[in-house]
């Protein structure tokens, strides 16, 4: 989006630890937002994390306009998100945003699904309210290792019709999302016009090998490691048709037919 | 208000704040958080005769005060620069100085060659040092006579100020900064990276796809620093000091230890505004002590004992 990028301090409102994995920060934009788009993220800078030296780039997972927040989903995966875990309410954390380009938004009459893994679902509940809020009912499938890994379900259930694989069948579909009986029935179907997904690379990989085979457009949000998030160090790039394009400034959404490697 | 002027052979700088190459993209990255046209210049990213993919991801590493990158010089090649690249950063009220690099010496006067004709690039700097390419870069700049053999061979093309970039990854970079003035070169900045390597213990894997990559950040600061004292104290041509710059005082320092002027690199990608800051505190400093020009500064590091 050609949305102006900011540096700015946000004030954090609120700290909530979901489980032992993940939390949830939402944080207040010391100037209006302007308008953000599913897909897009921020790079937040930690302060006094043990051996952390960049920001950390965290996508968007919700937007209130009208308290001017926004809110990440966060899981803890080293130092820097440990640290962030443990900030307090009122605390100040400095943020570059709104970075990246968005998932494409389809006309209102497409059947859509969004398939999240793990932390990957934090951006596709933006996505989905976005949707929904355009009147598209989109199909959610949301998948994890157990129960721990399936955030915010009653969150998605406003907004599209929500399916739920575990690895360990803790709780919906037992397998992984690619198995699940949905994908059988409604995309080989040819209902669905698009998928769009987020979650590890092999989950999303197995996802666009489905799309492409069965003709049907996906976008993929990928999260590959960042130094400056705004097209400077190379660092975050990714293998396209059109040779290595940058995750942080040229995607992070990608078309998976220009992905090398996800035939 | 002190004078930040400064000179280095026939480019003249409003500052001696540059950002260094290959962090700072070709400046447009940085438009919305800063004015561009109040930098002492900008280095662009490392240019090649040809296009350059550079090197498979991962490419970075973080490391405790740093970080570890293996880029590998990927850009769109000097002709893109030049066609698609320049015209629209030439706009920009301030020194536009492209980095150059190759894998033989022919390559790296070609390059050179078709920028010296480009009326709003007023200096080159030479990229002897680049730890992350497997053919030419740092293997110009870790032999004295190779080093020297590439700078006279583009000092012969090139009008314009030459820089050349020297690699920390010798037993003495001394003896390579004395042989590239002897052939030409108008300055020299210095520190590139570290070669440097890190490793996954849970995959027992290197974190880079090229096993070894460029070590930058605070953690080089030292090194970078004792280099910069030790070259200013063996050229006589100005030195551009960089390495670990992450504020206004890291960047006296290298002033006090003999820069002319500094480079802002790694410190980019944290604060995109560090560059504008350490402008500020480097006036704000001079104008505390009643120092009326940064040129009084420069080496000025004080050896008598207290």
């Amino acid at each position: 989006m050609t949305t102006k990028k900011q540096i700015q301090d946000f004030i954090v409102l609120n700290n909530k630890k979901i489980n032992s994995d993940y939390f949830e920060l939402e944080l207040k934009a010391p100037v209006k937002l302007p308008e953000i788009f599913p897909a897009q993220f921020i790079e937040i800078h930690i302060e006094n994390a043990k051996d952390t030296f960049l920001r950390r780039p965290i996508s968007i997972h919700d937007i209130d306009y009208d308290k001017n927040t926004i809110t990440l989903l966060i899981q803890i995966k080293g130092e820097g998100t440990k640290t962030l875990s443990k900030i307090e309410k009122d605390a100040s954390l400095n943020i570059i945003y709104p970075l990246g380009n968005s998932f494409s938004i389809p006309d209102k009459k497409e059947k859509v699904l969004l398939v999240g893994g793990g932390c990957g679902s934090a951006p596709l509940l933006f996505l989905a309210k976005y949707l929904f809020n355009k009147n598209i009912i989109p199909y959610i499938l949301i998948g994890g290792k157990s129960e721990n890994d399936i955030l915010k379900i009653e969150n998605f259930g406003e907004y599209g019709n929500v399916f739920i694989t575990t690895e360990d069948g803790s709780l919906g579909f037992k397998g992984i999302v690619t198995e699940h009986p949905l994908l059988k029935k409604e995309v080989e179907k040819h209902n669905i016009s698009k998928i769009y997904t987020c979650g590890p690379e092999p989950m999303m990989k197995a996802i666009a090998k489905i799309a492409n085979k069965n003709n049907i457009a996906c976008e993929a949000s990928l999260e590959n490691m960042m130094a400056c998030g705004i097209g400077a160090c190379l660092c975050c790039v990714v293998e396209t048709t059109s040779g290595n394009q940058r995750v942080c400034c040229d995607g992070p959404v990608f078309d998976v037919k220009n992905l090398k490697g996800w035939e | 208000m002190a004078d930040l002027n400064i000179k280095i052979k026939n480019l003249e700088l409003k500052n001696p704040v540059l950002t260094a190459s290959g962090t700072f993209g070709y400046g447009e990255e940085f438009e919305d958080f800063i004015d561009i046209n109040k930098l002492g210049g900008i280095i662009v990213k490392g240019t090649t005769l040809e296009p350059r993919q550079g090197n498979p991801y991962p490419r970075m590493a973080e490391t405790a005060s740093g970080m570890l990158n293996a880029v590998g010089l990927q850009n769109k090649g000097v002709d893109v620069f030049i066609n698609d690249i320049y015209p629209k950063i030439k706009k920009y009220n301030t020194n536009v100085i492209v980095n150059v690099s190759g894998s033989n010496i022919k390559e790296y006067v070609k390059t050179a060659e078709k920028i010296n004709h480009l009326d709003k690039i007023p200096a080159i700097e030479l990229n002897i040092s680049c730890p992350n390419v497997k053919q030419g870069g740092m293997a110009f700049g870790t032999n004295a006579k190779s080093a020297a053999e590439v700078t006279k061979a583009v000092r012969e093309v090139y009008k314009k100020t030459l820089i050349v970039k020297l690699s920390p990854n010798v037993t003495d970079i001394t003896e390579i900064a004395k042989a590239v003035e002897a052939e030409g070169a108008d300055s020299v900045s210095l520190i590139n990276t570290l070669l440097g390597m890190a490793v996954d213990v849970n995959t027992q894997r290197p974190l880079l796809s090229t096993v070894t990559g460029g070590l930058s950040g605070p953690c080089v600061k030292p090194v970078a620093l004792r280099m910069v004292w030790q070259v200013f104290n063996a050229v006589k041509i100005p030195v551009i000091g960089l390495g670990g710059i992450m504020n206004a005082n890291d960047a006296i320092e290298f002033i006090l230890a003999g820069a002319t002027a500094i480079q802002i690199g790694t410190a980019n990608f944290i604060d995109p505004q560090i560059s504008i800051k350490i402008i500020k505190g480097i006036e704000k400093y001079l104008s505390e002590r009643n120092i009326s020009s940064i040129n009084d500064l420069i080496g000025g590091l004080k050896m008598e004992s207290a």
